[in-house]
């Protein structure tokens, strides 16, 4: 042996295997372990789908009761066919694996903040967020409740379960999903509390905006002071076309909330000014999360049967929050979108009804300000006394780093989210307990369950009355005839304003005075006009007995343009409606246009100003991919705003919530002289709208110069949506597509937000339905199906789904593949 | 000559086995991407050769192995991952230079193995 050249050829060797089996920092990521990555035999190169892949399998499973068929249609949507309910979510919890693992994984990371735990201290402000905020603790109280009272929900939750881990039990480490490969960490077993944990990030989705609005609008209300806070972010909306028509009457309501004798002044009007401390919050979840759905009866449509149609908007995400399927089992046959992390279908429809939902924008979170009697925060006071707090030990894992444990303080309100430990700059620097619905325990998937197998409105009553949070808004229309949509969820019977900003934590009389009866919840069912709709605007109008919470949580002019187009159309067919769903009418410029042109002085403007107003002028009101009048109308819109009340916000060191776009047109509408047009900066002047206005227009010509020498005014172009994949790396996302719509559209597609699931269901004697997703069924990046839906999607197209018994789906031409699964 | 012939023969065989054993102990997943190192050395200690032959015949061995492997999945996948791949690290988007960096990656390490071995045979 050749000692020296042995050992020194050795040493590299070893270092040259180390370093490429260790992840490297590049700026604030790190990249994967190069060797192990690039080996063709572990590393991404096994993610690399065949383009024919025969997906034909036969799996044997001891956990089944009986033996199960699946087939895959040429869109990779599997028909489930099984004797036994609970094989049936087993095969699709194995699927769900099968299909999307690494995203369920991430998800329930992100949603229990194990965030830390696979990418390092970087992401632990937001893990120390959700933990704070309680995610954990809401979960908890779902799975402890279900174990201990809900034996069938405990059995299906076990199946599903049992399913993704019989999955994660046969994986080669080689074939383990690409991202795991990428971050370097390998899938964990699935639990049911991982299930409820999911089910917890959508209540937080759709109503967790207000964590982060009630600190805000505090902040604006004391920046402000209430009266002029009152005006700019008025909740009445004079042009409101609620969820049920106007003019509807309301029973008496059973709890008549009080509200404290000394609220106007220890609470609307108190300000408080306190100094913060700069820390990085997660995104609050998107002020456009929303969406559009309606049912018309037979007696608007040309078949004579009802057509529902729904569309949920949420974040564009790949891997898609949506999974096809088809569950037939004795006892029920379902069709439609599956949320990978859960058993059932969440929208879609069965052999009797259809049915969809939107959310209900109801405020179901509080702040509670808190006032403890030391540093040790041991004890808070309440009603003239100390009251002991118990801790609720959390631990953080972090990656390349000690843990770090969160000691939350709990109140009778619930968790103090906010205190001495834990602060951002919009919590400014007080102890904040949080009080949330989605903090007690839900039967969220049972009412799922129930809707999957309903048969009739009485079913579908009852499965809905289960719902507690997020509060949605359940339409459905049924082969018999019946159309009908409720409000459901558990919501606080309030008095005005109650919980719009931080209230007394000391105070009992601030306290929620109870949850509004399900019965008086609004509804409707077979209403005259012979549609039922909702697109998240608020439910009712002033007449309804109980609050409903701030205006910003109301989106007002989508549901204008679903209702009027409705009101308009007859002989309805599917196709219809598909035009319909995908419809870019700007229902809002449509009034805001002619009102700015109203108050423009022309002869003021530049010659490239007047060029803009021609533009807009000439613009034919609709959102389309091409369009150069909306990108100049939302602009100049902007300006406007900011002309007007940008001078009332500007002096304020962290950002308040902007006005909603309602209050500038309403006013202007009104034709008053708005005392808020004025800019506070020139004392010696009184500004008007016109000034504002033609102010504004200048303004908004810089910007769109700037623009149309960029090539970018065309409003595709200048929108630039994408679908983004989870962790946001631009060579896994689809960017820059040609799709119209907006924010007050119809068709709701923003930057990265959207109909995130179109469905149409006509309710004949043989369902015809047709739906897709931005996305595809395939969640890994190396697959052809990754992103097929993507395209036809951006174009508003819509595939024809198949829903059929097990005997005509085996013979049709678009079965393509067949999994069994078999009893030991 | 002769003597050339052998060694060509010699050389081309030490890298087919080389690559052989690479892949078959590449197929147990369960062990780490690496273990082609102690296949190369074990190859190099088994077949004398002088060391910097050594060292092409387990580069070849490797490199060839990993561009071959690497460019029957691309071909029948379409480069739909690669292309993704070469974007994230970055790689201007091209498979082909995707290849080629896998290829060497496994060269490099690969020769360094035989390397090893070739040093660790008493001199022949």
């Amino acid at each position: 042996m050749r000692l020296l050249p042995f050992l020194t050829s050795a040493i590299v060797t070893l270092s040259l295997v180390t370093v490429l089996n260790t992840q490297l920092s590049i700026g604030p990521t790190k990249s994967p372990k190069l060797g192990y990555f690039l080996s063709p035999q572990h590393g991404f190169w096994k993610n690399a789908e065949k383009v024919n892949t025969n997906f034909d399998a036969s799996i044997v499973a001891n956990e089944l009761k009986g033996n199960v068929d699946v087939y895959l249609d040429d869109r990779l949507v599997p028909h489930i066919y099984a004797d036994h309910d609970e094989d049936a979510y087993f095969v699709q919890g194995y699927l769900h694996a099968k299909f999307r693992l690494w995203q369920m994984d991430f998800q329930t990371r992100v949603a229990s903040g194990r965030l830390s735990e696979i990418a390092g201290a970087d992401k632990l402000s937001i893990d120390r967020f959700f933990r704070r905020l309680g995610m954990v603790y809401g979960a908890e109280q779902t799975e402890a409740a279900i174990n201990a009272n809900n034996p069938e929900m405990k059995s299906t939750v076990d199946a599903y379960t049992a399913g993704v881990n019989a999955y994660i039990k046969q994986l080669d480490p080689a074939d383990m999903p690409f991202e795991f490969k990428l971050m370097n960490y390998a899938p964990e077993k699935w639990t049911p509390a991982k299930t409820y944990l999911f089910l917890m990030f959508m209540s937080y989705d759709l109503t967790g905006r207000s964590a982060a609005a009630d600190l805000q609008l505090t902040n604006t209300r004391d920046y402000l002071g209430y009266e002029l806070f009152d005006k700019l972010y008025t909740n009445h909306q004079d042009s409101l076309d609620p969820i049920i028509p106007k003019g509807t009457v309301y029973q008496k309501p059973s709890i008549i909330p009080i509200k404290p004798a000394i609220a106007d002044s220890a609470y609307l009007h108190q300000t408080t000014a306190v100094a913060y401390t700069n820390v990085e919050t997660p995104e609050a979840p998107n002020e456009n999360n929303g969406s559009n759905n309606w049912a018309v009866s037979g007696s608007k449509t040309k078949s004579g049967r009802p057509i529902l149609c729904s569309d949920p908007h949420l974040g564009l995400n790949m891997p898609s929050l949506w999974y096809e399927v088809q569950i037939t089992t004795p006892t029920h046959s379902t069709y439609g979108a599956s949320f990978p992390g859960s058993p059932a279908v969440i929208i879609g429809f069965n052999d009797s009804l259809a049915w969809g939902v939107t959310n209900a924008g109801r405020d179901v979170l509080d702040f509670y300000e808190i006032k403890f009697k030391d540093t040790t925060e041991s004890e808070y006071w309440f009603n003239g006394t100390w009251n002991a707090v118990t801790k609720r030990t959390e631990v953080i894992k972090v990656k390349d780093s000690a843990d770090v444990v969160e000691e939350i303080p709990m109140t009778h309100w619930g968790p103090a989210m906010y205190d001495a430990h834990y602060q951002n700059p919009q919590s400014k620097g007080r102890n904040l307990a949080i009080q949330w619905t989605a903090h007690t325990s839900s039967t969220g998937v049972e009412t799922f369950y129930r809707l999957n197998r309903a048969k009739n409105y009485d079913d579908y009553i009852k499965a809905i009355s289960l719902w507690t949070c997020p509060g949605q808004n359940f339409v459905l229309a049924t082969k018999s005839g019946d159309i009908a949509i409720k409000q459901q969820g558990a919501f606080v019977a309030r008095w005005e304003r109650q919980g719009d900003f931080i209230m007394p934590g000391d105070d009992s009389t601030y306290a929620w005075q109870g949850i509004i009866p399900n019965e008086e919840n609004p509804t409707i069912k077979n209403p005259e006009r012979g549609f039922v709709s909702s697109a998240n605007q608020k439910s009712t109008d002033e007449t309804y007995p109980y609050y409903l919470g701030t205006a910003s949580s109301f989106p007002l002019y989508r549901g204008i343009s679903v209702n009027k187009h409705l009101i308009g159309m007859s002989n309805i067919t599917p196709e219809d409606m598909q035009a319909l769903q995908t419809n870019n009418y700007n229902v809002f410029a449509a009034t805001a246009r002619p009102a700015l042109m109203k108050y423009l002085q022309v002869e003021k403007l530049s010659e490239d100003a007047k060029r803009m107003v021609t533009e807009m002028t000439n613009w034919d009101l609709f959102n389309s991919v091409n369009s150069k009048g909306i990108t100049v109308f939302k602009i100049v819109w902007d300006s406007v705003e900011q002309a007007v009340w940008g001078d009332e916000l500007a002096g304020s060191s962290i950002p308040l919530t902007k006005p909603d776009a309602f209050v500038l047109l309403d006013q202007m509408l009104r034709d008053s002289n708005w005392s808020v047009a004025d800019d506070i900066n020139t004392k010696d002047k009184v500004e008007t709208l016109q000034d504002q206005v033609t102010l504004g227009i200048e303004n908004a010509t810089q910007k769109l110069l700037a623009l149309e020498k960029e090539n970018k005014l065309e409003w595709s172009l200048f929108k630039a949506t994408k679908v983004l994949h989870l962790t946001k790396m631009p060579a896994l996302s689809r960017l820059n597509l040609p799709i119209g719509g907006g924010v007050n559209i119809i068709n709701a597609t923003t930057e990265n937000h959207g109909p995130s699931w179109r469905m149409v269901v006509h309710l004949t004697d043989e369902i015809e339905a047709y739906g897709l997703y931005p996305g595809g069924q395939s969640g890994n990046p190396g697959s052809p199906y990754y992103d097929t839906f993507v395209d036809y999607w951006a174009a508003g197209k819509y595939y024809r789904l198949l829903f059929l018994a097990k005997e005509k789906l085996i013979q049709h031409e678009r079965t393509k593949w067949h999994i069994q699964f078999k009893t030991a | 000559m002769k003597n050339k012939i052998t060694i060509n023969i010699k050389f081309i065989t030490t890298i087919l086995v080389a690559a052989l054993l690479a892949y078959a102990i590449g197929i147990y997943s369960i062990l780490p991407w690496w273990s082609f190192v102690i296949t190369n050395v074990i190859v190099a200690i088994a077949i004398p050769q002088k060391p910097l032959t050594s060292f092409f015949s387990g580069a070849l061995a490797i490199g060839l192995l990993w561009a071959c492997l690497s460019m029957i999945i691309d071909q029948s996948n379409h480069h739909i991952l690669s292309t993704k791949v070469a974007t994230i690290l970055p790689l201007k988007g091209s498979y082909i230079t995707l290849i080629i960096v896998t290829s060497i990656i496994g060269a490099i390490v690969g020769g360094l193995a035989s390397l090893t071995g070739s040093f660790a045979r008493k001199t022949n």
